[in-house]
C-alpha cells in the first residue's frame, strides 16, 4: 500500500490459489508485515495501535452489554443494575465498557498531542490528519450518547444541557433540538435513538479508521525527526519490530486501564449517575465526563455578548470552534520544519498548550463563578491563540535548530551522544 | 535476517524459548479475556433463582387444574377426578403410541402406566406436566380432544387424561418435570 | 527518551505550581456544602485486598431492618443475594418469608399479598414517591440500593490525584457515616428551616429532613459489638456498600490475578522486544 512493490510470495498451493482470486493475505502481509516504518519511532507512536485495541474492547463489550440492556426509560436504569448484579461477569463487562470509554480518550488525546508535537499533520498528511479529526468527532458523539444510556441523573441532565446547545442556533434552534430529542425534552424517544446511534457509530468509526490507516500507509509514518524516509536503512519492517513494540505498549496501557477497572472503577464516573434520572430535579452541579471538560470550560467562558452574537450562541460557537480549528491545523502551521524537536519556541508553546488544555479540563469541573470564569476566559484565549496566532506567526519567525540529513544519521548521532566513551567525539 | 541471528545469538534455543513463552502467555491471556464474554451468555442469577419454584395446590379441587410458569414454560397441575384416573388406568400399555413414562422423577425406561405418569402411589390424582405439545411446542388445550385429556390445536394431537399421546403427529407423551411434594399442599418444581 | 523525561518533569512542575495557585484561589470561593469534610475511616473492604466483614454486614442489615427500612427501600436487592452476608439458604428463605410481596392478579383479577421467596426483591416502604414525600415532610427518603455509590463529597486538588494510588473508593460510605454521626445543635445565630435538623456533614445544605435516626442501644447486637451510634453507623454504612457493590470482593480478587498476569506477560513481551530490536543494526 505504500507505493512500493509487494514482496509477498505465497508459499503454499492454497496461498497461490487464494492470491490469484482474493489477495487478502497479500494485503495483510504488505500492510502489517513488510510495511516499512521509520526505525526511530518512540513510544508516543504506539498509541495508534492502542487505540485500535480500545476500539475493539469497546465494540466487543458493547455488543454483549446490548444483549442485557433495555433502551426504555422505565427499564434502562434497572437493566444496567441487573447487568451489575445478576448477569454473569456483567459487572466486569460494564466496568470495562465505562472505563474503556475514558481510556479510549486518554489514548486519543496522547495520539493527538503527539501529532501536534511532531507535526504529523503537515503536507502530505493533511487528509490523514482530517480523517483523525473525524474519528475524534465520532468518538465524542458516541461517548456522549453512550453516557445517556444508563439513565442516571448525570445521563439525563448531561443530555439535556448538551442538546440545549442547539437552541442557540438562531431561528431554527428549537426545531433542531426537537428533531434531535424526538420530543420537547429528553425522554423515551431520545433514549431509543441514542441507543440505536450509539450502536451504529462505532462501526462508522471502524470504517474511518480503515481510511485513516490507508492514508497513513500511502504517505508513510512521520517520525520524531520529522524528516521523510530517504533510504532503506531509515526503516524497519512493521513485523516484528513495530508489532512487538506496540504489543509492549498495549500491555502497559492495559495495565493502567485494568487497574482502574478492578480497583477504582467509579473514579472517572460521577456519583450522581447512581441515581435514576429524574426530570423534575437537577443535580447541584452538572458536569460532563472528564474528556469533555475542556470544551465545557470553553463553552462557559463566553459570558459576554460579541456584537450581535449573544453569550449563549457565542459559547456554543467557541466550543464547536475549538474542535473545528483542529481541522485546519495543517494550513495554520507555516513552519518549514516539521518536528518540535528542532523548534525550541514551538516546543515551549506546545507544552504550555498541553497545560492549558488540562487546566481547562479542571476548570470545566468547577462551578462557573467568580475567579473560575476569568481563568477559563484566559485559558480559552490561549487555546485559540495557540492555533490561530502562534502556529502561523511562529512558523515564519522562528529559527529552527540544525536538522540531521536523514533518520539514520539522527539515530547514529543519538546513539553516539548516549555512549559516554564517545562523548568527546561531538560537542552537542 | 536469519543468518545474522545465527551468528549473533550464541544460544538460539534461549531466544526461541523466550518467543514461545511470550506467545503462550499471550494465548493464556486471550483465553482468559474471552471467558467473561462467554460467561455472560449463561442464565443470570435472577433466572437461576427461579429454576425451582414452590406452588401451593391446596385450593385445587378434584377436576380443577392450574397452570404455573416454570422456567419460562407452562406447567399443568391437575387434580384429576376418579373417572379420569380410571379411564387412564384402563388403557392397555401396548395401545400407547409412546410406551415410556417421560417422567424425570423415574428411571428413563419406566413404562407409561398411569401411576408412573401421576405423582405416584397415594397421589394418583395429581398430574404435573410441562404443558407443551411434544410435536412442535404449542400449548395444548385442557379437557379437550378425543380422549378427554388435552388437544393441541396446532396440528391435532390428542392426549389422554394422563397426558399421554394417543393420536396425532406428536411423538412423545407430555414431559413430567422433576418435582416433589414438600408438604401435603405444596409442590416444589425443579 | 531522556529528553522525554525532562519534558515530563517540566510539565509536572508546571502543573503542580498551577495547582497550588488554584487551591489557594478556590479556598476563597469553595463549594459551600458540606460544611465539614467527612472523616476517612478504615474499612475492611478498602484497598486492593479488601473484603467484606460478614459479621459487620449482618449487623448492618439488622440496623437497616430495625431502623432504616421503615422509610428507605432496597429496591434493587434480591433476598437471594443475602447469602453473601453469610446466611444459609434456609435463613435467607426465612428472612424472605417475613416480608409481604404483592403478587397477582389472581383468578378474580385482584392483586394479593403473599410471603416473600428468595427470588423476590425487598419491597418498597412506600407505594410511590408521592406517598413517600407526603409521609416525610416533603422529602423522599432515598433508596439504599446504590446510595453508597450515589454520594460523594468532592475531593479537591491534589487529593483526587493521590486517590488513584491509594485506591480511595469509600467516599460514599465515609459520607454516610459522617452524616449519621454528625448531627449537632446549630451554632449560635444559625436559623434551621422548620422540620429539618442541623448537620454540618450534609451535602446539600446546613440541615436535612431526616431526624437523627440512631441512638445508643436501640439495636441489640448478639456478637458483643458495642451498641453505639458510632458502631451502628459503621455497620449500616458497610451494609450499604455491599448493597451497592455486591461483587466488590470478586472484582478485587480477579483484579489481583489480572495485574499479576499483566506484569508477567508485560515482562516477557518487554524481553522479547529487547531481543528483537537488539538484532537490528
Amino acid at each position: 500500500m505504500s507505493g512500493g512493490h509487494s514482496t509477498y510470495t505465497p508459499k503454499s498451493g492454497i496461498g497461490r490459489w487464494m492470491d490469484a482470486r482474493l489477495p487478502l493475505p497479500r494485503l495483510v502481509y504488505d500492510s502489517f508485515v513488510a510495511y516499512p516504518v521509520p526505525r526511530n519511532l518512540n513510544y508516543a507512536y504506539t498509541f495508534g495501535g492502542i487505540l485500535t485495541l480500545m476500539l475493539a474492547v469497546q465494540i466487543l463489550t458493547g455488543i454483549v452489554l446490548a444483549m442485557h440492556y433495555a433502551p426504555n426509560t422505565e427499564l434502562a436504569f434497572a437493566s444496567v443494575e441487573k447487568i451489575m448484579r445478576d448477569v454473569n461477569s456483567g459487572w466486569l463487562l460494564r466496568y470495562l465498557h465505562a472505563n474503556g470509554a475514558s481510556f479510549f480518550f486518554v489514548a486519543v488525546y496522547i495520539h493527538i498531542f503527539r501529532g501536534l508535537y511532531y507535526g504529523s499533520y503537515k503536507a502530505p498528511r493533511e487528509l490523514l490528519w482530517i480523517l483523525g479529526c473525524i474519528i475524534y468527532l465520532l468518538m465524542m458523539a458516541t461517548a456522549f450518547m453512550g453516557y445517556v444510556l444508563p439513565w442516571g441523573q448525570m445521563s439525563f441532565w448531561g443530555a439535556t444541557v448538551i442538546t440545549g446547545f442547539f437552541t442557540a442556533i438562531p431561528l431554527v434552534g428549537e426545531w433542531v433540538q426537537q428533531l434531535l430529542l424526538g420530543g420537547f425534552a429528553v425522554d423515551n424517544p431520545t433514549l431509543n435513538r441514542f441507543f440505536s446511534l450509539h450502536y451504529l457509530l462505532p462501526f462508522m468509526i471502524a470504517g474511518v479508521v480503515v481510511l485513516h490507516i490507508w492514508a497513513l500507509h500511502v504517505t508513510g509514518q512521520t517520525n520524531p525527526t520529522g524528516i521523510e524516509v530517504k533510504q532503506k536503512t531509515d526503516t524497519v519492517n512493521f513485523t516484528p519490530y513495530a508489532t512487538i513494540k506496540d504489543s509492549f505498549a498495549m500491555v502497559v496501557f492495559l495495565f493502567v486501564f485494568l487497574y482502574f477497572v478492578f480497583y477504582i472503577p467509579g473514579y472517572l464516573g460521577h456519583a450522581d449517575n447512581s441515581i435514576e434520572a429524574n426530570p423534575l430535579q437537577t443535580p447541584a452541579h452538572i458536569v460532563p465526563e472528564w474528556y469533555f471538560l475542556p470544551f465545557y470550560a470553553i463553552l462557559r467562558a463566553i459570558t459576554f455578548n460579541i456584537g450581535p452574537i449573544d453569550s449563549k450562541l457565542g459559547g456554543v460557537l467557541a466550543m464547536f470552534g475549538s474542535i473545528a480549528v483542529l481541522f485546519v491545523v495543517p494550513w495554520l502551521d507555516t513552519s518549514k520544519v516539521r518536528s518540535a524537536v528542532y523548534r525550541p519556541w514551538y516546543k515551549l508553546f506546545f507544552w504550555l498548550f498541553v497545560v492549558d488544555a488540562i487546566f481547562l479540563g479542571w476548570l470545566g469541573s468547577k462551578p462557573a463563578e467568580g475567579v473560575y470564569v476569568m481563568l477559563a476566559q484566559a485559558s480559552t484565549f490561549y487555546y485559540f491563540a495557540f492555533f490561530l496566532i502562534i502556529m502561523p506567526v511562529l512558523g515564519l519567525i522562528e529559527t529552527p535548530r540544525r536538522l540531521p540529513n536523514s533518520i539514520t544519521e539522527a539515530v547514529l548521532e543519538k546513539n553516539k551522544g548516549e555512549a559516554p566513551a564517545s562523548a568527546q567525539a561531538r560537542e552537542g | 535476517m536469519s543468518d545474522i541471528d545465527s551468528t549473533k545469538t550464541p544460544e538460539p534455543s534461549r531466544r526461541d524459548f523466550l518467543y514461545v513463552a511470550t506467545g503462550m502467555a499471550g494465548a493464556v491471556g486471550a483465553a482468559g479475556a474471552l471467558w467473561p464474554f462467554i460467561d455472560q451468555f449463561r442464565p443470570d442469577a435472577s433466572t437461576r433463582a427461579l429454576a425451582s419454584i414452590q406452588v401451593d395446590v391446596s385450593a385445587v379441587e378434584p377436576g380443577m387444574s392450574i397452570t404455573v410458569k416454570w422456567r419460562g414454560q407452562p406447567v399443568f397441575i391437575r387434580n384429576r377426578t376418579e373417572a379420569e384416573i380410571e379411564a387412564a388406568q384402563e388403557v392397555p400399555l401396548d395401545e400407547l403410541k409412546d410406551p415410556v413414562a417421560r417422567n424425570d422423577n423415574l428411571p428413563p425406561d419406566s413404562p407409561a402406566s398411569d401411576v408412573d405418569r401421576s405423582a405416584g402411589e397415594g397421589r394418583e390424582n395429581w398430574l404435573v406436566m410441562i404443558g407443551i405439545c411434544t410435536h412442535l411446542g404449542c400449548v395444548p388445550l385442557g379437557t379437550a380432544g378425543d380422549f378427554g385429556g388435552w388437544f393441541c390445536p396446532c396440528h391435532g394431537s390428542h392426549y389422554d387424561t394422563a397426558g399421554r399421546i394417543r393420536t396425532g403427529p406428536a411423538p412423545e407423551n407430555m414431559a413430567i418435570p422433576a418435582y416433589e411434594f414438600i408438604s401435603d399442599t405444596v409442590i416444589q418444581i425443579g | 527518551m531522556r529528553k522525554g523525561i525532562s519534558e515530563m518533569k517540566m510539565f509536572l512542575h508546571g502543573l503542580a505550581a498551577l495547582g497550588l495557585g488554584f487551591s489557594l484561589a478556590t479556598s476563597a470561593s469553595a463549594a459551600e456544602y458540606p460544611l465539614h469534610e467527612p472523616e476517612e475511616l478504615s474499612w475492611s473492604f478498602s484497598g486492593p485486598f479488601g473484603t467484606y466483614d460478614k459479621g459487620q454486614l449482618q449487623r448492618g442489615f439488622k440496623v437497616y431492618r430495625q431502623v432504616c427500612s421503615s422509610c428507605h427501600g432496597l429496591n434493587l436487592v434480591a433476598f437471594r443475594t443475602l447469602e453473601d452476608l453469610g446466611y444459609s439458604e434456609e435463613q435467607v428463605r426465612a428472612i424472605a418469608e417475613e416480608y409481604d410481596i404483592e403478587d397477582g392478579p389472581d383468578e378474580a383479577g385482584d392483586m394479593f399479598l403473599r410471603s416473600g421467596t428468595p427470588s423476590d426483591y425487598f419491597p418498597a416502604p412506600f407505594d410511590n414517591p408521592e406517598q413517600a414525600a407526603a409521609s416525610n415532610n416533603g422529602a423522599v427518603p432515598p433508596d439504599f440500593s446504590l446510595l453508597a455509590k450515589a454520594r460523594a463529597v468532592e475531593r479537591g486538588f491534589p487529593t483526587f490525584v493521590f486517590d488513584i494510588f491509594t485506591q480511595y473508593a469509600e467516599s460514599g460510605v465515609d459520607y454516610i457515616h459522617a452524616l449519621l454521626t454528625g448531627y449537632e445543635d446549630p451554632p449560635e445565630g444559625v436559623e434551621v428551616p422548620e422540620g429539618t435538623y442541623y448537620n454540618p456533614y450534609f451535602i446539600n445544605g446546613i440541615s436535612l429532613a431526616m431526624a437523627p435516626p440512631l441512638s445508643d442501644g436501640m439495636v441489640p447486637y448478639e456478637d458483643g459489638s458495642p451498641e453505639t451510634v458510632e458502631q451502628y453507623s459503621r455497620d449500616v454504612s458497610a451494609f450499604m456498600m455491599w448493597a451497592a457493590e455486591p461483587h466488590l470482593e470478586q472484582r478485587k480478587a480477579t483484579g489481583f490475578t489480572v495485574m499479576l498476569f499483566l506484569i508477567l506477560f508485560g515482562g516477557l513481551v518487554y524481553l522479547t522486544k529487547r531481543k528483537v530490536w537488539s538484532e537490528l543494526h
